[in-house]
Parts: structure tokens; sequence; C-alpha cells
């Protein structure tokens, strides 16, 4: 059963067709990743899906329902989280209200409320820290940083505090933009393990985008290849790896030998 | 050195003050503005009053532009909405002064949302300008809609009352000022400690990923711009009730740029920077004609050299504020602390 149904989709601006006709299926409960070249289309696709771009053809279709004409917020609410290809994360806040803001759409809070700071103001709020401190920021080892403004630390860091406020979001689809570019080898080998850990323990679709075939490979259940807009190929691990479709988007070329002898002339020659 | 501030549940953690020292500091505060006006002279205590004033007034444009990143020019035009209210509520009502500054705040509440209406589409200087034009709009109301406002000459009023007490003098004035004030800035501070307030600088740090998130953005820059002219709408009240006139002159344009300028010489986002541009602007003018005053015996022309130039030290100033100490007022604040947090071991 998938949670997640994207049919026929296309989306242009102007003349240049960002996503043509793009079909594939995110299975329940799975990993899934969406990969290609630069400029294929993937992160176009994500903001199709949280309501940023609207499409001008197909649908999306998450757990059955159609979300053409659903506003981004409603969206959130919706269970569909996501972080962003260049960490979006608010930079005047410290990492705490950072995540904190994830669960505004689970708060209820008015203004009045929160100028008294009293009653359900003062209630949510603690609900809602302890919730925040107990589930996410132990589970991502981030409680050391987590009085500190963001805009102090470090990439790899930053991007695991986005990750934190996509969880405070309770959500039932993730979706992650480039968890792990940018990173060195110990924080990705972290990320990937953070990511395999919120789809067994947390009962959470994660929906990815990443070009580092190394991690892409080893924690998928299921990949879909855009190249142009367009979806290539679809499928295990394994067999997207054996597209000739795929390794001719990747190399521009089917022939891998012929491609490597016009790379390493000199060697072949040896 | 700052120690022994652990704690145990999370509700003293995200409390105001998290320390005994804090508790403290700030009673001895709160004494010292209580005893103010039985020791200060009666000029001393018409500025404390000015003060006062400006600081609810910049507080409210300080969660508008400093907090969700609005930038407005309609802040002395939501003060005379304020002021307006007061003015005509004391003339053709017997009502006691908490009403009337109440109604005077959701009055201009009303105003600032349909003026907030355009930050949907606009931001930046952009809606600079419309709250400009909103502003230009409201001054003309004032000056033309003569039965209500008095038109160019403005109205006067009756003094502030409540259970038969009269509110006359600068001395009584100050403690519906004071109170007002603390309310004013406590409220704010609950709000940036909560969900909504969150929410403000959300936006102001990253408006799309806020959608994202769940946040929809028309409501929330309503909001913000409803609760800042709520505080211009009490601030300009309380202005009319303190000089009992009111003319559409009160409030000038410049009076905008005065608040915007107090909010980012204090320092944006940041209430503190806010109660120090409120009275930075306010009495760094009034310091420079005392300075005028005490050389006058040692330099009898200082007068003739120093009443133009007072304007120029003055901008001077604002501008060698806002090249050496970008952040604002309150990062001097932040520093001092700094030091004494770590001091003796580290300085």
């Amino acid at each position: 059963m998938s949670i997640l149904e994207i049919s026929q989709l296309s989306l242009s601006f102007g003349g240049v067709h960002a996503l043509q006709d793009v079909s594939f299926q995110v299975p329940r409960d799975t990993i899934t990743t969406v990969i290609g070249p630069n400029g294929a289309g993937k992160t176009s696709l994500f903001n199709c899906i949280s309501g940023f771009y609207k499409p001008q053809e197909g649908e999306i279709r998450y757990q059955g329902q159609p979300l053409k004409g659903v506003k981004p917020p409603k969206r959130a609410a919706m269970g569909l989280a996501r972080t962003f290809q260049n960490i979006a994360l608010f930079r005047g806040m410290t990492v705490l209200d950072n995540i904190k803001l994830g669960a505004h759409v689970h708060m209820k809070t008015g203004l009045l409320s929160s100028l008294a700071y009293f009653g359900r103001a003062r209630r949510e709020e603690m609900e809602i820290r302890e919730e925040v401190e107990r589930r996410i920021i132990d589970f991502l080892e981030i409680d050391h940083i987590r009085r500190h403004p963001v805009a102090s630390l470090p990439y790899g860091l930053q991007k695991r505090v986005e990750l934190a406020r996509a969880l405070a979001m309770r959500p039932k689809v993730l979706m992650l933009d480039e968890p792990v570019a940018g990173m060195n080898r110990e924080e990705k080998e972290d990320m990937a393990r953070f990511i395999l850990d919120i789809r067994e323990e947390w009962d959470i679709t994660v929906l990815m985008v990443e070009h580092d075939m190394g991690m892409v490979m080893d924690i998928s259940d299921h990949i879909a290849v855009l190249n142009f807009g367009q979806v290539i190929a679809e499928g295990e691990p394994e067999d997207v790896q054996q597209n000739p479709e795929v390794i001719k988007a990747y190399l521009g070329n089917s022939d891998i030998d012929s491609l490597r002898k016009r790379l390493n002339p000199d060697r072949e020659a040896a | 050195m700052r120690i022994g501030d652990a704690k145990q549940t999370y509700l003293a953690d995200e409390a105001i003050w998290t320390s005994n020292t804090q508790k403290i500091w700030f009673a001895l505060l709160l004494a010292a503005l209580l005893a103010f006006p039985f020791m200060a002279s009666s000029y001393l205590l018409y500025l404390g009053c000015l003060v006062g004033i400006a600081v609810i007034s910049a507080t409210g444009l300080n969660i508008l532009t400093g907090y969700t990143g609005l930038i407005s020019l309609g802040q002395a035009g939501f003060m005379g909405v304020g002021a307006y209210t007061v003015a005509w509520l004391s003339n053709n009502t017997a009502l006691p002064f908490p009403v009337t500054l109440l109604a005077a705040g959701l009055l201009a509440a009303a105003v600032g949302i349909l003026v907030g209406l355009p930050s949907l589409r606009v931001k930046g200087l952009y809606l600079a300008i419309a709250t400009l034009a909103a502003s230009v709009f409201l001054h003309f109301i004032f000056a033309e809609w003569e039965p209500v406002t008095g038109g160019m000459e403005g109205q006067s009023l009756q003094p502030a009352h409540l259970l038969g007490l009269e509110f006359r003098s600068d001395f009584a004035m100050y403690f519906i000022i004071l109170p007002l004030a603390v309310l004013a800035l406590l409220a704010a501070k609950n709000l940036f400690r909560t969900r909504v307030g969150r929410a403000f600088i959300a936006i102001r740090d990253r408006d799309i990923s806020a959608e994202i998130l769940g946040i929809p953005l028309l409501k929330y820059k309503l909001m913000s711009f409803a609760l800042s002219s709520f505080y211009a709408g009490v601030a300009g009240g309380l202005f009319a009730y303190f000089y009992r006139v009111v003319t559409p002159e009160s409030f000038p344009l410049s009076m905008s740029i005065f608040y915007l300028a107090a909010v980012i010489v204090g320092g944006m986002g940041n209430l503190l920077g806010g109660i120090l541009g409120a009275a930075f602007m306010t009495l760094v003018p009034e310091a420079l004609k005392l300075l005028t005053a005490v050389m006058t015996p040692i330099w009898p022309n200082a007068p003739v050299f120093m009443s133009p130039m007072l304007e120029i030290i003055f901008g001077a100033l604002i501008v060698g504020f806002l090249i050496f100490e970008p952040h604002g007022l309150a990062e001097i604040w932040r520093r001092i602390r700094r030091f004494f947090h770590l001091w003796p071991f580290r300085s």
C-alpha cells in the first residue's frame, strides 16, 4: 500500500519543463529515494509535494486523498514534513526553539494565552518541551547544543537540528532533501543510522533526495530515477544499479569500457 | 560568576528569571522605579513619563519590525488612532481610563490589521511604503474629520480618572504609565517563549520554510500587526492623557521614524533593545540641551553654537551606534553581563 502516489505530474516554468508526466509510488514504511543528475527536477518534485509549487497537471495523493488545493500549512498538519537542501533553520532562534517550532501545528495556544503565559500556553509549552527532550533531542544526540543559537553550529549539526525540527512535526512522511550533502564520512554514517532508526522505530515513511550513491544503495528500499524531469527507472536498488538507462543518464554513455578508454588513454596504452 | 542554577523541572528552566540574583536585581530595579517620582525634579519626572510611553510604543514596533521582520512607518498613525479614541471617549463619555485605553488599543489594532493586509504580498521597503501611505491617510482623517477629531485645531481632553480619582499631574500619570510599561514588557516576554512568538520569529528568518512547517503567513503577520498597533494605541492613549491635548501635528511622520530608529539603535528582536532605544532617543536630545546649559558659564557663546549643532550631534550619535554596535545598545549590555558571568575567573 502506497502512502504517497504521484501520477502524471507535470510542472513547467514558462518554456522550461521541470517535471514531465512523472509517476511513481512511495510504499508505506519504506525509505524511498529519488536520484538523478543535477537539474533533473528532484527538488521541484519535493516542492510540489510540500505545496510550494502548483503543478499544471497530474495529481499527488496522500493516504488516498488528493492534495490539490491543500495549502502548505495544512499539508504540514496532515503529516508531511520536510528538510531543505540548503538548510532552512531559523537563525535567530536557539536549537531548542527551532525544534519546538516544528510542533507548531500540534499546538493550539492563541495570542492572549501566549501573552499571559497562563493556562493552555504554559501547559502546552511544558508538554512540548518534554516531548522534544525525551523523544527527539535524546534520540539525535544533540542535548549538548540545545541552548546554542543555530547560526553558530557546524554544518553537520545544523543538518541534524533540521531533522529534529522535522521530527517534531510528528510526520507520517518525512521528506529529506539531500540529508548528507557536504558531510564527512562519520557524519554521514550517523545520519544514515538516524534515518534507518526513524523508519524502524517511529513508523515513519522516508522520502529522500540524495546524491551520495553509497548511502542511497545501502539504505533505500525503493528508488526512483529522474532525468530531465522524467522518471527513467524505478525499483529496488539492485535493479536500478543495473539499468542501462540510469547508467547512461549518469555517465552520458552506456558503454563504460569505451568511456574509460577515452578518459585514460595513457594507462590503456601501457 | 554564575553558579548553582541547575534546574529540576522544565517549568523552572523556562522561567523568565532563572536565578535568585536576577530576581533580586529586578526587584531592586522595580523599587528604584517606584521611588523615582518621589525624588525626581518635575523636569525629570516629565522625561520619565515620556520614556515610559516611548517604551510601550517601541516595544510594539519591535514585535512587528524586530521580531516579525515587517518594516512599518505607520507607528505614529496607530498612536494617533489611540490618542483620538481616548480624547473622544473622555469628552463624550464618563468611562475610566482602563476602559478608554483598552478601547484605544483595540481600535488601533483593528486599523493595524487593515494596514497589514498588503504584507502578505509585499515586504521590506515596499511594505514600508505601503504603511507610509496608510499613515498619510490616517493623518488626513485626523485633520479633516472635524466632528470627531476637532480638525486641525485638535481637541483638549479631561484628565484620566478611575474610581473618583483624577490623574492630573505628571506625578499621578507616572503611576499609570509605569505599570502599563511593565505589563507590556512582561506580556511581550511571555509571547516570545511560546508558540505564537516563535512563529513570528520564524516568519522573520525564513518565511517560505515557516509556511511549509505549518505557519499560515497571513494570519500570523496580521496578528503581529494587530499586537504591535495595540501597543501603539495604548501608548497613544497615554500620550493624550499626558498632554491633555491632541492635534494632527502630535503624530507626524517623523515620529514613526523616531520609533523605527529607537528599535534599530536599541537592538532589533530584543526587548531590552526597545527599552534602551526608547530611552536613548528620548533622553539624548535632552542631555545635549543640558550639556549646553552646563557649558554656558564657561563658554558664553555655547547656546549660539550648540543649538544648531544639537540635531547634527544627535544624528552622528545614531550613525556611530549603527556602525560600531550594529546589534544595538542591548548588545553592550549583553557583553557586560557575560563579563560578570565569568568574572573573576576570566575577564
